[in-house]
């Protein structure tokens, strides 16, 4: 929009049109891709699930895996999908400040259940239990680790919305982007439910 | 810091003559590329007309550039793999070379020549055959380009700096792990293929989107050009395959970077898994490939017997079928592996099931070529080629799928001559079809005919005479991946008629390289945008199409509907009015996509050699060049009334001074 200058009503309807549809075009190019992301973390299950067993002689999930800490990142990251939802409400409330407010708190809690586990990853590795130890461990680290990249890429995601946000108000693009970004946050939950389920749950029982 | 690397010899390949003779020729030839761009003042004509371009024709245009040069790279390798098998207990290359060299023919051949000519044969029909202005996001569409193409880039440097990969194509564990394969050519494989790979996923999302989404009003999906369907399959396929295959990169990775267990032998790997995994890309990718190929066929097959493509709907369905099977019969690539008569006997079946659609197509071909006025033009000549080529060719792949038969087959040189039977007389002849048939599109003159059939004659007569003795190798028990044989096996005359075989297509390809450079001199400018008297949309523009490719956005009634149209003029029918003219929404020229391309292979070539210092500023470069495109608002202009106005005036009077 920002370029045309429109010189008589019809044609500026038309422009609209054409933005109209671009912005759609994307959102359904990102359900495209997270659809590629599903498949990229089912691999990523599959192959933890063919190694969970081959622990060769390292720990073993149930010898490893703290479960306050784990409930606690669940907790925390459910929580981020709500206030994400908020952050869409606020949006569609018109109200910009809101909006960014949801955006700081969701980005908060995204950071701490990044935190969190990074932590539990620190002290794994101090217990002597790597990437290198066991193809379970290689297929633990790398599934819960790329969701941690995906929820990482999420945030650096965040402060740039934000600062978009602050700069240029709701628009029709920034309000397509909000949108896609808490798909993907809520994509990144529903991984999680299924981390926490296969990963963990299965890993203790 | 300097990680992989121990000594000078480490970096640069030395001692071997022939590599030395390519690394003084690519450091002559880049001279000579920058000397030339420089005396005549094209940097900048290169930077905002191509580098920088986001245009779906000129991406297009790109992408064949360079997988001719990658056909090239390929089809060296493959002769210098012919010439040492010619004889028996030949020394003209020594094992380890031979290994390196069956690994980057097949990689190349198959990722950096196959891929890139397919999508550069998408960029430049597809959206002109729907009546679009653009691809859905032709700034990801670059994006996707430059990614291949650095990725290509770090693949073949392996060559010259630091030695090729040795693993075989889809590089097997155990022999790709640190453990067997310690060098740095197995890291160059992997990030050559990754990054590579990341833009081919990128390019499938894109085309299902604009095919999805972009048609010309009236388009219903069952009235689409069928080499718009086989696009759609084929991309359909790469959205569920390739990230599969990023997956199975990226753990082998951390298994040689990290000392992860993925696949390894020892602490829990399993080797098989990678087996699993790389098919149930592979598979796919062979159809990925090949189905475009079946589109052209489609097209060219109607367009010079002039008659309706016979069967559409079936047509389609077995495209769809095949997309659906294709990932359901990955393991009859090792039935050896041992998991059993059960799992086997699925594997056969659904591998055999596959054959019933391909044959549907075959029959769905010859109906329509039956009564036609056939014209036997270069483009027909590789379809009417391709028919016996690909039945041979399906029928041998049927024997192999019969399970316990293939315990004698598998990895024999029946198998090499059964995948060439497909890749090249299904693969390669159609791209060829493809692209003699679109070349006046893309370039407003169509390449010389009488070149072109003597090409054709070489490729062919080569085909069957370097292919058909392989079959019987195969059967007396020659094994592939074998860098020489005993003079007592008896396999020395089958060879060296193989061998001649080969050359014969090598001469047929230097017979296209100078039809290419004959016509460029000495064509003739076709100026009615219709060269063949085609039958879908693209054909009703001007050749080469305008920026904006469509003044007005067709309105479309009947399948081939340019065809329906130039009959009702015929006929002396009027035509609807068109629509006023209207200003153009385009994208603005980019230059991140190749600069984020640029760090990417920065990214790659740390990474091979474990140096950070230069992975991670390569990764912040990119993560820098993500967020640069995410702050650009103004990325777009409108093309202004007149200036259409002008441009369709333009070719209006270049097609009347002509007829
Ligand atoms: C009628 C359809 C086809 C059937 C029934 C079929 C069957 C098979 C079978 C059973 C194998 C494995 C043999 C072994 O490893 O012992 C095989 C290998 C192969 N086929 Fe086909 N095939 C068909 C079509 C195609 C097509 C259309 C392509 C490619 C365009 C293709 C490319 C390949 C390749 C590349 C390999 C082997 C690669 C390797 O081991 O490195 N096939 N085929
Ligand atoms: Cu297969």
């Amino acid at each position: 929009m920002a370029k045309s200058v429109a010189h008589h009503h019809n044609e500026e309807h038309g422009h609209e049109h054409v933005h109209h549809d671009l912005d759609s075009l994307k959102s359904f190019g990102f359900w495209i891709f997270l659809m590629t992301d599903v498949i990229i973390f089912g691999c990523l299950f599959a192959v933890y699930v063919v190694l969970r067993n081959n622990t060769a002689g390292g720990p073993t999930a149930d010898e490893l895996f703290k479960m306050p800490g784990v409930i606690a990142e669940t907790f925390i990251l459910l929580t981020s999908s709500f206030t994400s939802g908020l952050a869409v409400l606020a949006m569609h409330a018109g109200k910009r400040n809101q909006l960014i407010g949801w955006l700081a708190v969701t980005f908060l809690l995204g950071a701490a259940f990044i935190t969190l586990e990074v932590t539990e990853f620190i002290d794994m590795v101090h217990e002597g239990a790597t990437i290198a130890t066991s193809g379970f461990l290689s297929g633990f680290f790398t599934l819960v680790g790329t969701h941690g990249l995906h929820v990482s890429i999420g945030l650096v995601w965040m402060i740039g919305l934000m600062l978009q946000l602050r700069k240029r108000g709701i628009t029709k693009v920034t309000k397509r982007k909000v949108e896609v970004l808490s798909l993907y946050w809520h994509f990144l939950d529903v991984v999680w439910i299924f981390v926490l389920t296969v990963v963990y749950l299965m890993g203790v029982m | 810091m300097w990680g992989n690397l121990e000594s000078f010899s480490d970096f640069f390949v030395t001692g071997d003559p022939m590599i030395l003779g390519a690394q003084v020729s690519i450091a002559l030839a880049m001279i000579a590329i920058v000397f030339v761009l420089t005396v005549f003042k094209k940097w900048g004509w290169l930077w905002r007309e191509w580098l920088t371009t986001v245009d779906h024709k000129r991406v297009g245009i790109m992408y064949i550039i360079a997988s001719i040069l990658m056909l090239f790279r390929g089809g060296v390798d493959a002769l210098l793999m012919r010439l040492q098998l010619a004889m028996p207990d030949s020394e003209f290359l020594h094992a380890e070379h031979y290994n390196q060299i069956f690994t980057t023919h097949g990689v190349i051949m198959i990722l950096f020549m196959a891929m890139p000519l397919m999508f550069g044969l998408f960029n430049i029909a597809v959206p002109l055959q729907i009546g679009a202005r653009d691809v859905a996001y032709p700034f990801l569409n670059a994006l996707s380009f430059w990614l291949f193409f650095f990725g290509a880039m770090l693949f073949n440097v392996s060559f010259i700096i630091g030695g090729s990969p040795d693993a075989g194509w889809l590089a097997y564990p155990p022999l790709s792990e640190l453990a067997h394969n310690p060098g740095v050519g197995q890291n160059f494989y992997i990030w050559g293929i990754q990054i590579s790979g990341i833009g081919s996923l990128a390019t499938g999302i894109n085309f299902v989107v604009t095919i999805l989404k972009m048609r010309a009003p009236g388009m219903k999906l069952m009235k689409m050009p069928m080499f718009t369907w086989s696009v759609l399959s084929s991309c359909l396929m790469i959205l569920f395959a390739f990230p599969i295959l990023t997956v199975t990169m990226a753990l082998l990775f951390l298994d040689r970077f990290l000392g992860a267990h993925f696949f390894t032998l020892d602490a829990g790997g399993n080797p098989m898994m990678y087996i699993n995994m790389i098919w149930m890309w592979g598979h796919p990718e062979v159809y990925i490939v090949v189905v475009p190929a079946f589109g052209i066929f489609s097209e060219v097959v109607a367009t010079f017997s002039r008659k309706k493509l016979f069967g559409y709907s079936s047509m389609v369905f077995a495209m769809i079928s095949i997309a659906v099977m294709s990932f359901f019969t990955w393991a009859h690539h090792f039935f050896t592996m041992g998991s059993g008569a059960d799992v086997n006997a699925f594997f056969a079946v659904s591998t055999m099931i596959i054959a019933i659609p391909t044959g549907v197509k075959i029959f769905n071909w010859l109906f329509t070529m039956f009564r036609g006025r056939i014209r036997f033009t270069t483009p027909m000549l590789w379809t009417i080629a391709f028919i016996p080529c690909f039945i041979v060719g399906g029928m041998t792949g049927v024997m192999l799928a019969v399970a316990p038969a293939d315990f004698q087959f598998h990895n024999s040189y029946f198998l090499i001559a059964h995948f060439h039977q497909v890749l090249i007389g299904g693969v390669a002849f159609g791209y060829f079809a493809g692209l003699y048939y679109w070349w006046p599109k893309m370039f407003g003159f169509a390449l010389n005919e009488r070149l072109g059939k003597w090409a054709f004659w070489f490729w062919n007569i080569g085909f069957y005479v370097c292919f058909m003795p392989q079959y019987f190798l195969g059967l007396d028990g020659m094994t592939r991946r074998l860098y020489t044989y005993d003079f007592d096996m008896g396999w020395g005359p089958l060879n060296m008629i193989s061998t001649v075989g080969g050359f014969l297509m090598g001469v047929g390809f230097l017979f296209q390289v100078w039809q290419i450079a004959h016509s460029i001199k000495f064509h003739k400018r076709d100026t009615t945008g219709d060269f063949w008297d085609g039958r879908t949309l693209e054909w009703s523009i001007p050749s080469p199409a305008p920026l904006y490719n469509f003044a007005t956005d067709p309105q479309v009634k009947d399948v081939d509907d340019w065809w329906e149209t130039k009959q009702k003029l015929a006929r002396g029918e009027k035509l609807p009015p068109k629509p006023a003219l209207e200003p153009i929404h385009m994208p603005k020229n980019s230059a991140i996509p190749f600069i984020m391309s640029i760090f990417w292979f920065g990214l790659g070539f740390g990474l091979v050699w474990d140096w950070l210092w230069m992975a991670i500023p390569s990764f912040i470069g990119v993560a820098a060049c993500m967020i640069a495109r995410s702050f650009t608002y103004d990325d777009d202009y409108y093309i202004p009334v007149d200036e259409i106005k002008r441009t369709e005036e333009a070719a209006a009077a270049l097609k009347g001074a002509t007829t």
